[in-house]
């Protein structure tokens, strides 16, 4: 797994690419809270390049969802979700509380 | 039979996820069932991590994985602490962000993935069936 961020005015998008599982979501999990522990809480997830995601990684991104919802002073978004990973996130209940962009242009520009 | 045994840690993740995917592409499973196996694989090899071997990096976990009929059968057997996966409460997927359980969700993809999961306890071994039907 590789994660890559870049930061926007008024959000930060953060790229994964490859397999997240137990073994790479900690990293995964380190990535997000480097941008919430700066007070930055508008988050756009990029999983065009994702391979996989287990539940570590579903958990990682509620943990940051609730951290990010908090006070209503932002929330996470999730970018071009490959076709399984919203299968999974559906079963998972997952979709009803992230929103989804098929353009991580239009997602920045939506916070 | 094809079999794996390898250590119980995170890392070996991707070898278990990638064997499971041979021998369901070997057997006619498609691509999103093969997704759905290797799913359930991960998330119970990650129980039997976390929970039978919990603290312990020298546990050995053997998987095998065969087509009965037209079912796959992927069994996972640890020696590590009992650990009943069907005793963990199902969390409410449903609730809203702030009711939303983080636990046992591994355990709840499981079970929507596979068709069966049944757990049983002999001696000093767990022993995990999971079967999927091919569609």
């Amino acid at each position: 797994m590789e994660v890559s961020s870049q930061e926007f005015k008024h959000c930060d998008l953060i790229r994964v690419k490859g397999r997240v599982d137990s073994s790479t979501a900690p990293e995964f999990s380190r990535a997000l809270e480097k941008i919430t522990s700066g007070g930055r809480y508008k988050i756009a997830v990029d999983m065009t390049d994702m391979e996989y995601m287990s539940s570590a990684g579903f958990r990682a991104l509620l943990a940051t969802q609730r951290n990010c919802k908090r006070y209503n002073r932002g929330e996470v978004v999730l970018v071009k979700v490959p076709v399984r990973i919203k299968e999974a996130l559906e079963l998972a209940g997952f979709t009803e509380l992230f929103k989804t962009f098929d353009d991580s242009l239009e997602a920045v520009g939506n916070f | 039979m094809p079999f794996l045994s390898i250590p119980a840690r995170y890392e070996y993740l991707d070898e278990i996820r990638e064997f499971v995917a041979g021998v369901a592409g070997q057997s006619g499973f498609g691509e999103k069932e093969v997704y759905s196996l290797q799913l359930a694989a991960d998330e119970a090899a990650t129980n039997i991590i976390e929970h039978a071997y919990a603290g312990m990096s020298n546990g050995t976990l053997e998987v095998s994985c065969n087509l009965q009929g037209d079912s796959l059968v992927i069994v996972m057997r640890d020696y590590g602490k009992t650990f009943d996966p069907s005793k963990v409460r199902q969390p409410d997927v449903t609730t809203n962000l702030s009711k939303r359980q983080i636990g046992g969700l591994g355990i709840y993809l499981m079970r929507k993935l596979m068709d069966e999961v049944h757990y049983e306890s002999i001696g000093n071994q767990n022993i995990l069936t999971m079967t999927k039907r091919r569609g």
